[in-house]
């Protein structure tokens, strides 16, 4: 991110005066050489805010372009009239005594840089070093530009030995750029033209970088582009239009700019100072950085006392006319990349997405445990200590190998054989921390599935599932396995057991079990657990027949008959729910095992809406009685373990209800069960306001009874001290 | 193990009278503390804070000031005019002067303790030297509009600085004249015109001035220039009470609303030499009015009309986090107002201005512990006895016979014979001129001690005809200070008395002699008593320690000894208040019965004591365990905490206990409705 400092002011400038004809470097760090419009020079150390030294031309002469040290001989160099040069040192008090040349054209500006001589360009487009210039100052100097063209601004750019005058001019609205190389000279021209009518360029930046010259153009219309010039091509003639790509187009509330800078912070930031939008909607000039490689603001400051226009950038360090001062804003760009942005910076080391090389802890804790023992026995510790090193790292060596094998083995051998090889592993695993192989052996297990439509080892799946060292993240495949095959026994083991089962499958299961045949149900062998407990055997046959209703798509008891509620009211017993399970045991158990499993409910609510009407009604039906037989004892609990509690019962009422709340109030089928529903609802909420009462009641005798506390003025009371 | 009836009596309608004004000596590391009624009593801080010495109060007499000068002497100023010095020896008023000036409202001693000034109604400030056995007017310095509410000496005396009603003055001990004269902002929120009292002034030797007032500020003056430095509008009732500490970086305030401010002097900014006060911390201890504040060298001391006395630790100042950094509240007296006629089973019960004759009441009944017994004959009130004169009592006792009741305030003694055929009639004897500390009847009610002035006990025979002066005991040392606690055998043949300078000495009766003198220890004795069957004088002492020591053998007892190897329980030693009383059970020898406010304790010598990792207070979980495992569990100390704040405990016989709890919330039922506060959401 690109941070803008607390600024500070330089100085104060003359009121009226609009501003500076220039700013730059003073030959050194931290000064800075700065021309008033008028006559004067003054040089500052800019952290100090002070003045150096200030040097003026006499009255009537004027400045007419920024004067520049040269930074080769410490000199400084100034144009007065156009045409006079003056060259002067620090020790120099009167300008009208130093160094002074007339020269045969207008100037329009000097630049200098570091390493370099000090280069002099003419009005004519023309440029000389100045030594060049100096030994003849009088001699011609050629016109480069048209006569009708006027140079609005110049730039030098210095790469490696190579020295480049970047020049635009404008004639009749039209704008050119020119790039001239110095020894060897030669010259490039380009037209530069505005997409947009009446777009015109305010300002520019220039630089040069693997010998091509970018040029960054800020137009009228708050767009900024980019522009590249290669110093390999051959000068032409002929007229081209530079080619120019949009880098960034800033807000603009008014039609068009109408005095704007820009600075070139780095690569990807640059700075630009214009009247622009702010977040009231009003407009200010402010000063933003913006990375033009994202296209983001980084940061913003409001300058309210307006300014000229004019930005300068030097030694990290912004200058900037607000108001009746000059303000230096430092500033600072760190390297912006979108993934740190985004808070994400990448990881360099790229984690290896090879399957981890399992490793069986148990043998290592033998092997520490028997040397441990050893260590006691023997009473020659070091030779004990030598061998069983050596015993410990085959171990450590052999195991892994061991496993590997194993896991070739199982994604080859036959069905019979797999339990054989996987049951001294389960064995293991029991008691030891092995999530890595169960996770391995299951996902080849699983992929074999899907490879070979015979291929199901289901006991090894289930005696796995059973080691309690999987979980659903480990083999996400195997579920939905299981789904395909309908295997309802693994569904259960995997509901129990799995603690990140996504409700997606959750839902999946639910569906399986309520929309499984009564017949193959009949014939799974399902662990029913608990639910004997509360399901009377008796009623099974009675609930089977109710099953086969449902499997023809009809309803069972309470909706026999078509149902109203004075019907319901006359015939309690049709409506009585406790009487029966809707389910038989086996799916009771199954559909159990969806109710205990953890969920999120807003995850969980879109695919509920899965279930068809007929399924939904015959699970509420189902919930309703484990509610109604909750509530049959004082503790709302279901006799057994593993058993849903009433809490989780009710959850999923809601959670049924809101996800087909249209649907179960369209159905006629599920107008009784809704009204046996409320009614019991209604009752229980009447009987716990009623314990409420009790509650509260119970509370004011506890507290009357402490009140009694304090005894009167004289008791006579009995103490043991034991 | 011990199980009692106990009788729980809550009808001692004691009242203690509020604060008004304290000052503290750092070269003693005392307290002196002087409430509403005139009673002044002293506070030893190095001594577990033990209410070491009362000076009873007077009717006549109103304290608005109290002070230590020249080296631990101390003096009091009141609206009566008079000012008064104690003589610390014998508990009694030394001289009382009058200043002339009307009554006074505010003393103060310059450092070095060479002066005393006070402040008048009529508007003057007089000094007095402090000589040697007096204090002799010596100025008065130019007399100012109003009376003087309170005025502070500059740290070099060379000025003072007073408070009086809208204005602060300074004057100047030489020539006497005002030099600076501040008037104090009256404007308060709501009531414009209402006079701004100045409360409190302290002059630091900044030269800078503090002022607490009736507005609610504390303001900070410079004495040079007499503008204002700061101000805090601290609360919108009234600061009443303002203190300094010794090197001038706190100080503390006290209001009406019952909240303790303070003031620290700290820097600006970290690291910078400018500092500033500020107020850091508030303290509500108090429910009413904080009449007075001590900023003592590590802690905070206040008091106020709800007569508890604060003493507050600060904690920057503690070095340990222990007990010595527990907040302490003060509310009962440390030592007996009731005494109890264990034969008649009647109490007496000591007010400032009379006295109270109580019949415990009765039951048939038996129960189980924690059971509350039906009473068969409910308390009778017989007698209330009322003192002549303006002094107030300062002990009585009844003869535990029930027949003699005997009382004295300062200067006189009383005894009357009391007769229970239909009703009371009581007769009375004739005044005695002794001065009384402690009065204590023989066991068979046949003699009255009399503890008195310069270690000497007087002994008296009682007859019905009336009471002889039959000997005066004196200890050999023919020190100065006056006999305070008194303890006679249960045969009649000892008598121990324990002196204010913590001697202790044993007489024996039969013969009239001095028989030994106990080893002096560096505390103020709280407790004596002489075991009945062994003899052997049990004594507590303020920092909780307790001795054994034979009379017969005339050194400690083996169980003493072993005590002392062994050490005492952790909390034992920090509990808050003295043992007050100590009694024993006739048919259990090894048993000592003993109390403070808050605990009733058993001490079974046959016992294992128990060491800092067991818990002392184990009678719950004791309760829990089988009789089997009760033995094994169960140490010397059995300690209930069922009774408090507990004022008094006697064994009447075997197996029956009186208490008399005072409960804090009758104290606070029988206060003034403090200053009302909005509190959120009322």
């Amino acid at each position: 991110m690109a941070a803008l400092g607390e600024g500070f002011t330089l100085c104060g400038l003359a009121p009226g005066s609009g501003g500076l004809q220039g700013i730059e470097p003073g030959g050194g760090p931290d000064r800075a050489l700065l021309t008033d419009p008028g006559r004067s020079v003054t040089l500052y150390k800019v952290s100090d805010q002070k003045p150096l030294g200030s040097w003026t031309v006499k009255q009537g002469q004027r400045i007419t372009c920024p004067a520049v040290c040269n930074f080769e001989t410490g000199e400084y160099i100034a144009v007065h009239d156009s045409k006079i040069l003056r060259i002067w040192k620090d020790e120099d008090v009167n300008l009208e005594k130093v160094f002074k040349a007339t020269l045969s054209e207008d100037v329009y500006r000097l630049h200098s840089r570091p390493n370099m001589e000090p280069l002099v360009v003419f009005k004519t487009g023309a440029v000389r070093f100045l030594d060049a210039l100096l030994a003849a100052p009088q001699q011609g100097i050629e016109a480069v530009i048209s006569e009708e063209e006027v140079i609005r601004w110049t730039e030098v750019c210095l790469e490696a030995e190579q020295t480049v005058l970047v020049l635009i001019t404008e004639k009749d609205g039209d704008y050119c750029l020119y790039v001239q190389k110095l020894n060897p000279s030669s010259l490039l021209k380009y037209k530069l033209k505005s997409e947009v009518e009446k777009s015109i360029p305010l300002s520019f930046t220039a630089s040069l970088k693997n010998k091509i010259v970018t040029l960054q153009a800020l137009y009228s219309s708050g767009c900024v582009y980019k522009s590249l010039v290669s110093l390999h091509q051959p000068g032409t003639e002929e007229e081209q239009v530079l080619p120019k790509s949009l880098l960034l187009k800033l807000p603009v509330s008014s039609p068009a700019l109408e005095r704007a800078a820009l600075a070139a912070l780095d690569d990807t930031h640059i700075a630009v100072l214009a009247a622009l939008p702010s977040q009231n909607n009003d407009t200010k000039d402010c000063l933003r950085v913006w990375n033009t490689q994202f296209q983001t603001l980084q940061t913003s400051k409001e300058l309210p006392q307006g300014t000229s226009g004019q930005l300068w950038c030097y030694e990290g360090k912004l200058y900037v006319v607000h108001g009746k001062t000059l303000s230096v804003i430092p500033y600072q760009c760190e390297s912006s990349s979108l993934s740190s942005a985004l808070g994400k910076l990448k990881d360099v080391s790229i984690s290896e997405a090879k399957m981890v090389s399992s490793v069986n802890w148990n043998a290592f804790l033998e092997g520490g445990s028997e040397l441990k023992q050893l260590q006691q026995s023997s009473p020659v510790k070091t030779d004990s200590k030598r061998s069983l090193r050596s015993q410990k790292s085959s171990v450590a060596k052999v195991e892994p190998k061991k496993n590997e094998q194993l896991l070739e083995d199982l994604k080859t051998v036959s069905l019979s054989c797999i339990e054989q090889k996987l049951q001294p592993i389960f064995s293991n695993m029991a008691e030891s921390n092995s999530q890595i192989t169960a996770g391995q052996i299951a996902t080849i297990l699983v992929s074999r599935c899907a490879v070979e439509p015979t291929f199901y080892p289901r006991d090894a799946l289930i005696q796995l599932v059973q080691t309690r060292q999987l979980s659903y993240s480990l083999c996400p495949n195997l579920m939905t396995i299981a789904l395909e095959k309908t295997d309802v026994r693994i569904l259960q083991r995997c509901l129990q057991q799995f603690p990140d089962i996504p409700e997606a499958v959750t839902c999946a299961c639910l569906k399986t079990f309520l929309s499984m045949s009564n017949t193959i149900l009949q014939g799974a062998s399902i662990d029913v657990g608990s639910v004997v407990c509360y399901i009377d055997t008796a009623q099974e046959d009675r609930a089977d027949a109710a099953m086969e209703v449902v499997q023809n798509g009809f309803s069972p008891i309470p909706m026999g008959e078509d149902s109203c509620d004075v019907q319901l009211v006359q015939k309690p017993e049709v409506t009585d729910a406790k009487q029966l399970c809707p389910v038989n045991m086996k799916r009771a158990a199954l559909l159990n095992a969806v109710l205990v499993s953890a969920y999120s409910d807003t995850f969980v609510l879109p695919h509920l809406k899965d279930l068809s009407a007929q399924q939904v009604l015959l699970f509420l039906q189902y919930l309703q009685y484990l509610y109604v037989k909750c509530t049959e004892n004082v503790s709302t609990t279901l006799p057994g373990v593993d058993v849903p509690n009433v809490n989780q019962i009710m959850d999923w009422i809601s959670l049924l209800l809101d996800a087909h709340f249209t649907v179960i109030v369209m159905l006629p089928e599920a107008k009784g069960l809704l009204t046996s529903l409320h009614k019991f609802v209604r009752a229980q909420v009447k009987f716990y306001s009623e314990l409420n009462k009790i509650e509260g009641s119970l509370q004011e005798l506890q507290k009357a009874t402490h009140r009694h506390q304090p005894p009167g003025q004289y008791s006579i009371e009995v103490l043991e001290l034991v | 193990m011990g199980e009692f009836q106990v009788h729980r009596v809550r009808f001692f309608h004691l009242l203690p009278s509020g604060i008004r004004c304290m000052d503290y000596s750092g070269l003693s590391d005392r307290l002196a503390l002087a409430r509403l009624d005139g009673s002044v009593e002293l506070y030893n801080l190095a001594a577990n804070c033990f209410q070491e010495k009362v000076f009873p109060g007077n009717e006549s007499r109103s304290t608005e000031a109290i002070c230590w000068a020249a080296e631990c002497r101390l003096f009091t100023a009141g609206l009566s005019g008079d000012i008064l010095e104690y003589d610390l020896h014998n508990l009694c008023i030394k001289y009382s002067l009058n200043g002339f000036g009307g009554p006074i409202w505010s003393m103060a001693a310059n450092r070095s303790g060479t002066h005393l000034a006070i402040g008048c109604e009529d508007g003057s400030v007089k000094l007095f030297q402090v000589l040697p056995e007096k204090i002799q007017y010596e100025t008065s310095l130019d007399r100012q509009k109003g009376r003087i509410l309170s005025l502070a000496w500059h740290p070099a005396a060379s000025h003072i600085v007073t408070g009086s009603i809208d204005m602060i003055r300074v004057l100047d001990v030489k020539t006497g004249h005002a030099v600076r004269r501040i008037a104090v902002d009256r404007s308060k929120m709501g009531m414009q015109n209402r006079e701004c009292v100045v409360w409190g002034v302290a002059f630091l030797s900044s030269g800078t001035l503090v002022s607490a007032d009736s507005a609610g500020k504390v303001q900070f003056w410079d004495s040079e220039k007499g503008t204002l430095i700061q101000t805090h509008q601290v609360t919108n009732v009234d600061v009443l009470a303002l203190s300094v500490s010794q090197n001038e970086d706190s100080l503390v305030v006290g209001t009406s609303e019952g909240t303790v401010f303070q003031f620290q002097l700290v820097p600006v900014r970290t690291g910078e030499t400018a500092r500033r006060w500020v107020r850091t911390k508030p303290f509500r201890h108090h429910t009413h009015d904080v009449r007075t504040v001590v900023h003592g060298p590590s802690t905070i001391i206040s008091g106020g009309l709800d007569s508890q006395l604060v003493i507050r630790p600060l904690m920057e100042k503690v070095e340990s986090k222990t007990y010595d950094a527990a907040l302490r509240k003060f509310v009962f007296p440390h030592r007996r107002l009731v005494s109890c006629a264990q034969k008649a089973k009647l109490l007496l019960f000591q007010f400032p201005q009379y006295l109270e004759l109580w019949r415990l009441g009765k039951t048939e009944a038996v129960g189980k512990h924690d059971e509350v017994l039906p009473i068969s004959r409910s308390q009778e009130h017989l007698l209330q006895l009322k003192k002549k004169g303006p002094e107030h009592i300062c002990c009585s006792a009844i003869s535990p016979c029930g027949s003699w009741i005997s009382y004295a305030t300062p200067s006189r003694l009383y005894v009357h014979r009391l007769q229970y055929e239909n009703g009371v009639s009581i007769s009375k004897m004739p005044r005695l001129l002794y001065s009384a500390h402690q009065i204590l009847f023989s066991a068979d009610s046949t003699k009255l001690f009399v503890a008195s002035d310069r270690v000497s006990v007087h002994m008296f025979k009682l007859s019905e005809t009336g009471c002889k002066h039959v000997h005066t005991f004196q200890a050999k040392s023919g020190s100065a200070e006056a006999t305070c606690l008194l303890a006679a055998s249960a045969d009649g043949n000892w008598l121990a008395a324990a002196s204010l300078d913590l001697e202790i000495n044993v007489y024996s009766v039969k013969l009239l002699k001095h028989h030994c003198t106990l080893p002096v220890y560096k505390c103020p004795v709280t407790a004596l008593a002489i075991q009945p069957m062994s003899n052997n004088l049990i004594i507590a002492y303020s920092d909780q320690q307790l001795f054994e020591f034979s009379i017969q053998e005339k050194q400690y007892s083996t169980w003493c000894r072993k005590v002392q190897q062994h050490g005492l329980h952790r909390d034992w030693r920090e509990r808050d208040t003295p043992i007050t009383n100590i009694t024993f059970n006739p048919s259990q020898p090894a048993h000592i019965l003993l109390h403070d406010t808050y605990s009733l304790c058993i001490i079974d010598k046959t016992l294992p004591l128990p060491d800092d990792k067991t818990p002392l207070l184990n009678q719950a979980a004791l309760r829990n365990l089988s009789e089997g495992a009760r033995k094994a569990h169960s140490h010397a100390f059995k300690i209930s905490k069922k009774f408090q704040p507990l004022l008094f405990m006697e064994l009447l016989d075997e197996g029956t206990l009186v208490v008399v709890e005072r409960p804090l919330t009758d104290i606070q039922a029988q206060l003034p409705p403090p200053v009302r506060q909005k509190k959120f959401g009322t």
